[in-house]
């Protein structure tokens, strides 16, 4: 800067005129600053490339080339420059577009597009400057930077270590959550942490309480989000063994079936919290999220992946709303996935929650969908990188000369591996069998030409997903199926019908009467057989045994009617025996009826050795508590509990012990039982002798009372000089009692 | 175990009573009269008929000789057994809720109950053995309650104090000639206090409450030693001599019946163990509510009135008696 000779100027204009200049500089340099970007905007940069040598960078250049331009930004050869390194290019490459708009176009295309197995990622010329001279040097953490301790988790599974190998549940009354051992025969011992003290917490009882599918996590509702408690002591320190998700008024919530991720449902709507008191909301969530009520979480970070706002269609519509959950994860945890009723599903990658291929799956008139589960094989099979894709099936109801079609869709090649024609349809329900091996399509219809489209009757239609081509078979039932339920890992299901004029019409004091079926897949045949049709029963629940095997049917729902009836359809064969037997109906016995007065819910334990039945004072039961049954309809133990509210099994991971290693076990199963035999008895000795000993205290500790206060009530008695006048004891009166029978009457005519 | 179901009242149970033999069962109901009845078949000794308002409470001497009977005529009668004669009345401002005699039978205690203006009210009286239609109108001692209204009570053993069990929950033990709380347990039940009973040696009492628990005091300290609770609001209590039971009755509101099958109102009666605090059995048959139960005093048998109007009279069998639920652990026996 030159320094003009100021001299000449008074004192006071000097400093004007220096100040002018001063000014005028930074005026100028603002205006002439050199923008990184400018002249550069037409320039991107794309990064991971593959590398390759000499003899392959024509070609890597034209597949480049072909897939900009198969994403919409096409770009000549000589405007493409590849850095070159030795014999090796340097993995990046500049695009030069004509101008700065076909850039951006080209920028917002091509980045994230995938070539062959790598993902390219472009940036603008002028950024790479920025980022390069960010204040921040390395090493160095940027400011606001808060540092966190690792802390280590306790461990999430430790419950499974039980030697006895018991399960947990949760029984919540009033305020009161409790978390228990079921013993063996119905003893209940309360769960212990470390220094022996029972697990409680006065938190857990706010709203209600849910397990996580593998049983890691119990979740607690509360009134400013949800809570996940995990590890021995289902307590510990925050962000670690104790995840808070905030989420103002949430009522409903699901995970993923890995526990990877969390949804949750409020009914009101997030607002805006930019200035909001609580810190936890004004970083949850951003500008983006007000009104939205569904919030996707990842567990593991605490962090929200993405919130939805209602499907406002559906209320506009007068359609009812769509059953939680609304948003379905496929069980391997890569997708989840929603219903945009009447246009099409919506699937989003986890965790990046962006929709799959960048766009939605369009099927007109979509009604409802439910992913294909997976089994163990289909499992080891993925791992191994083979195996089938993600499945779902969806179906789409009548309209103009269209039937109405169930399909099977492959995700995410998004192809449909198999469709299906229905006519007079009312409704469809989706029933997966859990290894994923069938698919019962159950068809509500309606008569053809019926007025209303209330259905009459029922078609289920059932796929066999492990044949090829997805064979179909339909079995035509000229009743209402109201119910139907596959028996987990097997190849029967049972199913509920009913004739009755009654069903569905609420009449007050109706018994209404249904039949229960069972199917089993004939092997030879190669299709669903009805083995034994069970008549004029009142129950309309089916509940199988995780194990399959063993079946409940209970009648819920019903002011007057309480049985829970248990049933093994293997009764006369051993486990070990092949089902294919002439006759498989005839092992269908019952093992014994039960009633639970007031019952809202049953519910086995994952190892299917118990089932307990619940009486929810949520729901208006005359009777709140639960009982606890064996499997073979035994009543192990009743509580009739005032406010009683929940009863919750924890649930268990599949086990890791090895196919090879379950059958050893089986095969051994005599000479670990004799074990098992003994420590039974141990226990029980020693359960009992301890009760002994309380009672025998409480006896000797009354009895030492009441001598006391006998002597000295004797004492005040004699000093009063009164004497207490009983009736003699010990001499019973004798009651003598006349009694005259009339033995006949004769009337004489004289 | 047949019951003796004694049909004689129009309305239902309030208090029934054995007399000191366990021969006679005095019945009081909402239909203004007094019944007798022989207990070992059911037939009706008699009547006792002259109140103008719901018998309320009903109470026999050692002797079998007097009755006393309070009821909502705001009056309390002594009668004759023998003849049904009623020989004095005394009169109050409002309805008398529980009447008893002391342990020589030479006092008498009766509650009446609170209304605007006028507090719940215990007055003590002599009562002349030899001439009772001759007993003093004028009560030997009147204590005024002025926190919660009593709704039962009895004469502790000595018939120095009165014990009593109030709308608050709270168990008070007052002397009687000074009219002084000597006790109160306020924290122990929740809600009214429906009935309260002694043991037969009088060393402790059971009390019954709609907070759905029975409790056993100790009558000198009113140390709390038993809690039995149950999923029914209880309307009484009383304790078998010979076993070591309790029983308990109860059931739904009178008023909520209606909406209840006879299944959901819980209108059992309750056997519980005394000392373990475990329920032993039922026994079923009243289709409302049971009002109010009573043990025979020598343990041979128990009966129970409740809201439907009828009495069941249960005669133990010997089954009861060689029963023993927990095994060879016997308590002391108490007769």
């Amino acid at each position: 800067m030159v320094n003009p000779d100021l001299s000449a100027f008074s004192e006071e204009d000097q400093r004007d005129i220096e100040a002018e200049l001063q000014e005028g500089y930074a005026e100028i340099e603002e205006k002439y600053a050199v923008d990184t970007q400018q002249g550069f905007e037409n320039v991107l940069v794309v990064d991971n490339v593959p590398l390759v040598n000499e003899s392959k960078k024509d070609k890597l250049i034209e597949r480049l080339r072909q897939t900009f331009a198969k994403a919409g930004a096409p770009i000549d050869e000589d405007r493409v420059n590849m850095p070159w390194e030795g014999d090796s290019n340097k993995g990046f490459l500049f695009l030069t577009y004509p101008d700065g708009a076909e850039a951006e176009h080209a920028l917002r295309v091509i980045d994230g597009a995938s070539f062959g197995k790598n993902v390219l990622h472009v940036n603008r010329f002028g950024d790479i400057e920025r980022f390069a001279n960010l204040p921040i040097g390395e090493g160095e953490l940027p400011a606001g930077w808060r540092e966190k301790a690792f802390i280590e988790k306790d461990h999430l599974r430790s419950w499974l270590g039980d030697v006895a190998g018991r399960d947990q549940y949760i029984t919540f009354r009033d305020q009161e959550v409790n978390l228990w051992w079921n013993g063996r025969n119905g003893t209940a011992e309360a769960v212990k942490d470390t220094d022996g003290k029972p697990i409680k917490n006065q938190k857990w009882g706010e709203l209600y309480l849910q397990w996580s599918p593998l049983g890691t996590h119990l979740a607690s509702l509360h009134r400013v989000g949800v809570a996940l408690w995990s590890g021995p002591k289902l307590d510990g320190p925050i962000g670690v063994n104790v995840l808070r998700f905030t989420h103002p008024g949430v009522r409903l919530i699901q995970f993923s079936p890995c526990e990877n991720y969390l949804v949750t449902w409020s009914e009101e709507p997030l607002g805006n919290f930019e200035n909001h008191a609580n810190a936890a909301l004004r970083e949850t969530f951003g500008p983006d999220d007000e009104g939205n009520q569904f919030v996707i979480w990842d567990v593991k970070t605490q962090r929200v992946l993405r919130t939805f706002a209602a499907d406002q269609s559906a209320q506009a519509e007068g359609r009812p709303q769509q059953a939680w959950p609304i948003f379905r994860f496929s069980p391997d945890d890569a997708y989840v996935a929603r219903a945009q009723v009447g246009s099409a599903i919506q699937i989003y990658e986890l965790p990046g929650m962006g929709l799959l291929d960048k766009k939605s799956v369009k099927i007109e008139g979509v009604q409802d969908f439910e992913w294909c589960p997976m089994s163990e094989k289909d499992w080891a099979n993925r791992k191994a990188g083979k195996g089938r894709e993600c499945m779902l099936a969806y179906w789409t109801p009548e309209a103009q000369n269209q039937p109405a079609r169930v399909n099977l869709m492959a995700i995410p090649s998004r192809t449909v591996l198999r469709s299906k024609n229905l006519f007079n349809v009312t409704d469809c329900k989706f029933y997966w069998q859990n290894q994923g091996d069938f698919l019962c399509v159950k068809v509500d219809r309606h008569a053809r030409k019926a007025k209303t489209k209330k259905a009459t009757f029922c078609n289920l239609e059932l796929f066999r997903l492990r044949e090829k081509d997805y064979p179909v078979e339909v079995i035509e039932h000229k009743d209402y199926v109201p119910t139907f339920a596959w028996e987990p890992s097997g190849n029967r299901f049972a199913i509920v019908s009913t004739n009755d004029p009654n069903f569905g019409q609420n009449v007050p004091g109706a018994i209404i009467k249904y039949t229960v079926s069972f199917y089993q897949l004939d092997p030879k045949k190669g299709d669903f057989a009805p083995i034994k049709h069970l008549e004029g029963k009142v129950a309309n629940t089916l509940m199988w045994s995780p194990r399959g095997r063993h079946i409940v049917l209970a009648s819920m729902g019903s002011s007057q009617k309480f049985d829970i009836e248990f049933y093994d359809l293997d009764f006369t064969l051993a486990d070990t025996d092949k089902r294919e037997v002439a006759e498989p109906g005839a092992n269908v016995q019952q093992l014994a009826i039960g009633e639970h007065y007031g019952v809202t819910e049953i519910s086995w334990d994952p190892s299917g050795r118990y089932l307990a039945s619940c009486a929810s004072s949520w729901r208006s039961t005359p009777e709140p508590g639960f009982t606890i049954w064996d499997f073979k309809g035994q009543q192990l133990v009743h509580q009739s509990q005032d406010k009683f509210k929940q009863f919750v099994w924890r649930p268990r991971p599949p086990t890791l012990l090895s196919k090879d290693t379950q059958r050893k076990i089986r095969k051994e199963l005599k000479d670990f039982s004799r074990q098992f035999d003994e420590d039974d008895a141990a226990e029980e000795n020693r359960g009992s002798a301890e009760k002994l000993a309380q009672r025998q205290r409480e006896i000797a500790e009354w009895d030492a009372w009441r001598a006391r206060n006998n002597a000295r009530l004797a004492e005040a008695r004699e000093a009063l000089g009164k004497e207490l006048k009983h009736a003699a004891a010990g001499e019973q009166e004798q009651v003598s009692e006349w009694v005259e029978e009339l033995i006949g009457e004769e009337t004489e005519l004289v | 175990m047949k019951p003796i179901i004694l049909q004689g009242h129009e309305r239902s149970l309030t208090q029934i009573v054995f007399n000191a033999e366990g021969d006679l069962l005095f019945t009081a109901s909402k239909d203004k009269i007094v019944n007798a009845w022989y207990t070992s078949n059911g037939e009706r000794l008699g009547t006792y008929n002259g109140h103008n308002g719901s018998v309320w409470t009903v109470a026999c001497d050692s002797q079998t000789r007097y009755l006393l009977t309070g009821a909502a005529d705001s009056t309390m009668k002594l009668w004759e057994v023998s003849t049904g004669k009623c020989l004095k009345t005394w009169e109050f401002l409002t309805a008398v809720t529980r009447v008893a005699w002391s342990e020589d039978d030479e006092m008498a205690l009766c509650i009446t109950e609170q209304r605007t203006g006028q507090p719940s009210v215990i007055r003590t009286f002599a009562i002349n053995l030899a001439d009772p239609a001759a007993s003093s109108s004028t009560p030997l001692k009147e204590i005024i309650l002025s926190g919660s209204k009593a709704t039962c009570a009895l004469w502790a053993p000595l018939s120095e104090h009165i014990l009593t069990g109030h709308e608050s929950g709270k168990i008070a033990k007052y002397d009687a000639k000074t009219g002084e709380e000597v006790n109160a347990v306020h924290e122990s039940h929740r809600a009214n206090i429906t009935d309260i009973q002694l043991s037969p040696d009088g060393t402790y009492f059971i009390t019954s409450s709609k907070d759905k628990t029975a409790r056993i005091f100790d009558s000198d300290t009113l140390e709390e030693m038993k809690v039995f609770a149950t999923e029914t609001p209880l309307n009484s209590a009383c304790i078998t001599p010979l076993r070591p039971y309790i029983i308990l009755g109860g059931g739904q509101d009178a008023m909520n019946v209606t909406t209840t099958s006879s299944r959901a109102g819980k209108f059992e009666s309750r056997f519980w163990h005394k000392l373990f605090e475990e329920e032993v059995g039922r026994v079923k048959g009243h289709f409302g509510p049971i009002n109010t139960l009573a043990c025979h005093p020598q343990g041979r048998a128990y009966a129970s009135g409740a809201e439907d109007g009828f009495v069941r009279v249960h005669w133990f069998d010997e089954s009861y008696f060689r029963s023993r639920p927990f095994g060879d652990l016997e308590p002391e026996v108490e007769v």
